[in-house]
């Protein structure tokens, strides 16, 4: 297991490495510059300003000078928004996505799980095809449209729940519900799907055969086996709720990492870019990483350290 | 937005246009920019900031408002940007502040006396910082000193705003490293002198923008001092109290400001919020007490009806900016000047802002905007944009062959027009395109860009027409004119003329204002009505949305607010 | 498909070598053995057939593809405009049979009918495409991995993942700057990280399978390992594959629709049902019709992809089967 995990661990700086090095290149071969602007400052002002955020210099120079920073956990500061560091603005708005997104990820499991488990196990009966609609709506409406109805019908008509803003509980309820549609949908579908296989494999006839009580069927093989692409799944989903969706924290003004990121982008702000990339990057793996691992427990038989297969 | 990016300045006009009906009834054709006063009944803020005695103070004076972006520091000194200026114009008192009319008024500084280039500025001795420091001559001279120095990290971007300062230039290219050369001194505690370089007419508005701004002296050698609340020491209204990044700015009353009696507002919120349809919902449903312009924006698709429905709210007023298309006069076919007068003339102005833009915006025919200072009046007032050129599609067809025949075209080359991504730009261009194609029979492609790649492209000259926008940097048709200038910063239209170089120049030495007033007619006159360089398509306005209960809320002549006396009433 | 190994084949625990040699199976027979895969479409079909809510979905599919092509054309022939033609003196007219907008019209007066339409013809060639290429690249990638496992699949794996992390918007962009922006440019920018959910999808799946009996029956039997991919392990995966990929056709046209949120999507006056949307959204309450028809129209193809993916899911699975 440590052997495992230490493998795993070298493969993420080395991945870490790449990432780095493709979006660093990337991003400067996109036309424009932090000091990109209607208004051009004089030329010297300017020249000065490349100076002292060292963008005068050749490209592979300001590369190693970036990596050898980053090596000792310095991220620099922000070009665009004065003077801030990098990591102060990721973890500020981090925090934000995180509470949204943790709350969404809970809810969109537990919903979409046993949607799709109830769905799976009264198979083309009334409580399936309720439980696929909802899973279709889900996916069928647009997430920015879901977010305008609902904040049409219960902030603006029915003053329920506030607009906008992210001050408390009541604030947390319309964008998790228009962030956990399409993920509830998609997961409920999943397990819907990969439950009825496991329901018709031989294991659970030989299970049934036996005289196993149907609790004991479902807790045991059924939804072990069942939930396993839900697990693929949920790695990516995981990043993606928690780094932000971009469109629901603009429509319900939650200032999370996901606008900082496009923003970032938008005004060529090359060091938050940076940052917030290899705070995405690591996130990611890090999800990769414990699904991985939930394989293992789940499924015994994925073996840690593979052999030579094949 | 372009505009957001803005410098706002001094003194003012107010051109308020009232509702559009009201803009297209009363001008009837292409000049909006006389009807000044508020065309909307005086229910608004901007015409009420004397209060009549009668109302009531609402118990709770915490006012609501929303910004579509953060603003990127709250370092003056460093600002540069319409989010920076609302919030530094709370928390700093320059040397004068604006009233709605554009006149100074007395700031930090109670008096002061102008001699040709040289102002005394005699400052008050009540003035304190929000840790009790007097604020001193000393701390304006420390305040630009630092804007100027060229060892400032990072570079001030506005630091060429103190360029009208004598030797200031020089001092920030490192020419002269003596700063007792530069002409700000401190002649005792409460006594700043500055000397021009040469009589600047709008330099003492200057002094309320941002720029200008004092700063404490504790924030030497500490870079990062704007970035942390509890070393923000101000000596405006209010304090800044609470800043979650990304989320709210919460500015508190200060006790020590010395006019703290007239200041009526205990707090201000703001919400960081950069969509204009949750920005109006939020305002709708009583979360916000102001939307739209400077801070946000009002959805176009919403203001005809918001015009029925919030007739006593919505605020429509001009900003004394332009919105234009130019011209890349060295990429064919747009190197000839027939075409590109053809171009312009082939449009219905009047028909975009009525249909497209629908905020009550004026159609443009030159390009120094309404609410810009003339020689006794508005510029605009004083050289109809209507003498420069009109709209006719018949002629615009015999300027168009013509300017084929000219340049040997059997048909035109492909033509591209270029836009920066929004959902406003788009709807121009297509509706442009469209005119363009009925009345000239010729097919534009429009493409839009993302923000920095369309800059690049359009500074670079890789394009034939591009949208662009330009907003007022001081009250005077220089701000417009000087740009047209060979090989100018921001001459993106590559345009080169001698006789205009020399208009301009002329006009930036005399001390002889009619003469210059004189020179700037001439020079619109080569920019649009012989060369038409540029397309002006209209006059940029400004559309808010105010509750009938806030009040003293001010509008510059630039459309930039000053929140500072206002007051929220009882319902 | 009664000659499905997983029927035929005792434990593997039970298994000796000799079993195998004893009926002397070379590679051609085993072909013939499995010769049903033929019939096997077939009676996927014929199961298809019989599902009435997935035969509806194709239908509707079918129906939406053809009005996609053929209404803008023939109504623009009829009236005489085009989805860009602007009448700015009908600006948000709303929806009327006795006018000659049947759906209204938008804010600069053009005729929402041939807009929805033509926005339909951009949104299913934006989603089938990139769900093709996803499905492709995707299928292939994923089998790999999962299937040969060890070096190959943390090598392989690493690079998606790495890909999947490198932001999407710079890559669009770029994309955008260096290419001419056209709808091949966007479709593009959509399938150059989206195929790496399905990999790992695939991944997952086959990782799961390779260790199951029959697998382990057909490669004693000697099959090699394209054959195993290609036909043990990936028809048995088609399960999720097809879910995946039925939800990929939305996501795609969702992420166009993004894209036009942030000014990437396809060049105006063209509009995609996402952008239409989009462009909506800001006056939706006073303007209901502009959002409304787009949005059925994209709520109907994505009901109806998904509804048919399940029918064609429940119809090619050989397990399902009573």
């Amino acid at each position: 297991m440590v052997r495992y995990i230490a493998n795993k661990f070298f493969f993420m700086l080395v991945s870490l490495f790449i990432l780095i090095s493709a979006t660093f290149f990337l991003m400067k071969a996109i036309p424009g510059d932090p000091f990109t602007s209607e208004k051009k400052v004089p030329a010297a002002i300017q020249e000065r300003l490349y100076e002292q955020y060292g963008l005068d210099k050749p490209v592979y120079q300001q590369y190693f000078k970036y990596l050898g920073d980053v090596v000792q956990g310095d991220l620099g500061i922000s070009m665009k928004l004065i003077n801030q560091d990098v990591s102060d603005i990721i973890s500020q708005t981090f925090s934000a996505s995180l509470k949204l997104g943790s709350v969404a990820i809970v809810v969109a499991i537990v919903v979409g799980v046993l949607l799709g488990m109830l769905a799976a196990l009264y198979h083309r009966k009334l409580i399936d095809n309720i439980a696929m609609v909802v899973a279709v709506l889900g996916i069928a409406v647009p997430s920015f449209v879901i977010a305008s109805l609902l904040q049409y019908v219960f902030a603006s008509k029915l003053h329920w729940l506030p607009t906008m803003g992210f001050k408390g509980p009541l604030y947390y309820v319309l964008p998790v519900a228009a962030l956990t549609a399409q993920p509830i949908a998609f997961i409920a579908r999943l397990t819907r799907s990969s439950m009825l296989e496991v329901l018709h494999a031989d294991y659970i006839k030989t299970a049934k055969a036996k005289g196993l009580g149907w609790m004991a069927i479902l807790s045991r093989h059924v939804i072990r086996n069942g939930i396993m692409p839900v697990i693929t799944y949920v790695g990516p989903m995981t990043a993606n709720i928690v780094t932000g969706s971009v469109v629901i924290e603009q429509i319900f003004g939650i200032g999370g990492i996901g606008k900082q990121f496009v923003q970032a982008i938008g005004g060529r702000d090359y060091p938050v870019i940076m940052g917030i990339t290899i705070f995405y990057g690591i996130l990611l793996m890090l999800a990769r990483f414990i699904t991985d691992i939930a394989y293992v427990f789940v499924d015994p038989r994925i073996k840690l350290t593979k052999g030579k297969e094949g | 937005m372009k505009k957001n990016k803005s410098l706002l300045l001094l003194l003012t006009l107010v051109l308020a246009v009232g509702t559009l009906l009201a803009a297209c009834g009363s001008n009837g054709g292409n000049n909006g920019a006389a009807n000044g006063g508020a065309a909307n009944g005086g229910n608004n803020t901007a015409t009420d900031s004397g209060n009549s005695g009668e109302e009531k103070l609402a118990a709770d004076q915490t006012l609501r408002i929303n910004m579509s972006a953060e603003p990127p520091t709250f370092d003056p000194g460093q600002a540069q940007d319409s989010q920076a200026n609302t919030v530094l114009n709370l928390m700093y008192d320059g040397l004068t502040r604006m009233d709605e009319s554009g006149q100074s008024l007395p700031g930090a500084a109670e008096s002061w006396e102008i001699d040709g280039a040289k102002y005394t500025f005699h400052l008050r001795q009540d003035g304190v910082w929000s840790n009790g420091d007097p604020v001193t001559a000393n701390d304006f001279v420390f305040a630009w000193e630092r804007v100027l120095n060229p060892n400032t990290t990072p570079a001030p971007p506005y630091s060429y705003q103190l360029y009208y300062i004598k030797n200031a230039e020089q001092y920030n290219g490192g020419e002269i490293t003596d700063f007792s050369q530069v002409g700000v001194k401190a002649v005792d505690d409460y006594t700043l002198e500055v000397e021009l370089v040469t009589p600047t007419p709008y330099f003492l508005g200057l002094t309320s923008f941002y720029t200008f701004f004092p700063v404490h002296q504790s924030v030497k050698d500490d870079e990062k001092w704007a970035v942390d609340q509890s070393k923000m020491i101000v000596n405006g209204e209010f304090t800044l109290t609470s800043w979650i990044k990304g989320q709210t700015i919460e500015l508190t009353k200060s006790e020590s400001y010395w006019d703290k009696d007239n200041i009526k507002l205990n707090k201000i919120n703001m919400s960081i919020v950069n969509s204009s349809a949750t920005e109006l919902a939020s305002y709708q449903n009583g979360e916000l007490d102001r939307a739209g312009h400077p801070n946000g924006e009002i959805p176009t698709d919403q203001i005809p009806i918001l015009k029925d429905q919030l007739k006593d709210e919505l605020q429509i007023k001009g900003t004394a900016s332009t919105y234009y298309y130019e011209f890349n006069v060295t990429a064919a076919p747009f190197d000839n000047a027939k075409i590109r007068k053809a171009f312009s003339m082939a449009i219905d102005r009047q028909l975009i802002v009525d249909k497209v833009t629908l905020g009550g915006q004026i159609p443009a025919f030159g390009f120094v905007p309404p609410g810009i200072k003339g020689l006794n009046d508005e510029f605009r007032t004083e050289s109809k944009d209507s003498e420069l050129f009109g709209e006719n599609v018949e002629e615009a067809k015999k300027l168009l062959e013509e300017g084929m025949q000219e340049e040997g075209y059997t048909t035109l080359p492909a033509i591209t027009l270029i836009y920066n991504s929004s959902e406003a730009h788009k709807k121009i261009a297509l509706a442009i395109t469209d005119m363009w194609k009925n009345n000239l029979g010729v097919d534009v492609k429009t493409e839009n860009q993302e923000w920095a790649v369309f800059l690049e492209n359009r500074q670079s000259g890789n394009y034939q027409v591009a949208r662009a926008g330009w907003v007022a940097d001081y009250n005077d048709p220089m701000t417009f004119l000087d740009m047209w200038v060979t090989d100018g910063g921001n001459n993106d239209a590559f345009f080169s003329n001698a006789e205009y170089d020399k208009l301009i120049q002329e006009a930036k030495t005399s001390e002889d204002l009619a003469k210059r007033q004189e020179n700037f007619v001439k020079a619109e006159q080569i920019l649009i009505r012989d060369e038409q360089v540029l397309m002006p398509v209209y006059y940029y306005t400004s559309v808010s949305a105010t509750k009938p209960n806030l009040k003293g809320a001010v509008l510059d002549y630039s459309g930039a607010i000053d929140y500072s006396r206002a007051y929220l009433t009882e319902k | 498909m009664d000659t499905n190994p997983i029927k035929v084949m005792p434990s593997p625990a039970d298994l000796r070598p000799e079993d195998f040699r004893k009926i002397g199976t070379d590679e051609k027979e085993a072909e013939v053995i499995q010769r049903e895969s033929i019939s096997a479409w077939r009676d996927a079909w014929q199961r298809l057939r019989e599902n009435k809510l997935a035969m509806t979905a194709l239908l509707i599919l079918i129906v939406i593809t053809i009005t996609a092509w053929v209404a803008p054309w023939l109504v623009g022939k009829i009236y005489g405009y085009n989805y860009y033609t602007n009448d700015l003196l009908n600006t948000n007219a709303p929806p009327s049979f006795s006018s000659t907008h049947w759906f209204g019209t938008d804010d600069l007066g053009r005729d929402m009918f041939i807009r929805t339409w033509t926005g339909a013809q951009i949104s299913l060639i934006v989603g089938l495409a990139a769900a093709c290429i996803d499905l492709l690249i995707g299928v292939i990638y994923g089998g790999i991995m999962g299937y040969f496992g060890g070096r190959v699949d943390e090598i392989m794996n690493k690079f998606s993942e790495i890909l999947y992390s490198i932001p999407y918007l710079l890559v669009t962009i770029l994309l955008l700057v260096v290419l001419e922006p056209s709808l091949g440019t966007i479709i593009l920018a959509l399938t150059i990280t989206g195929w790496i959910n399905m990999s790992w999808i695939v991944r997952g799946e086959i990782m799961q399978l390779k260790n199951r009996e029959f697998v382990l029956a057909s490669r004693s039997m000697g099959a090699g390992s394209g054959r195993l991919l290609f036909r043990h392990l990936l028809p048995n995966a088609v399960g999720p594959i097809i879910v995946t990929v039925t939800l990929s056709v939305p996501n795609a046209i969702f992420a166009e629709a993004f894209l036009s949120f942030l000014g990437l999507g396809v060049q105006a006056p063209v509009a995609s049902l996402g952008s239409m949307i989009n462009d909506a959204l800001t006056g939706w309450l006073y303007y209901p019709w502009r959002m409304l028809f787009p949005a059925i129209l994209i709520s109907l193809i994505m009901l109806a992809f998904n509804i048919f993916g399940d029918g064609l899911r429940d119809a090619l699975d050989p397990k399902l089967k009573k």
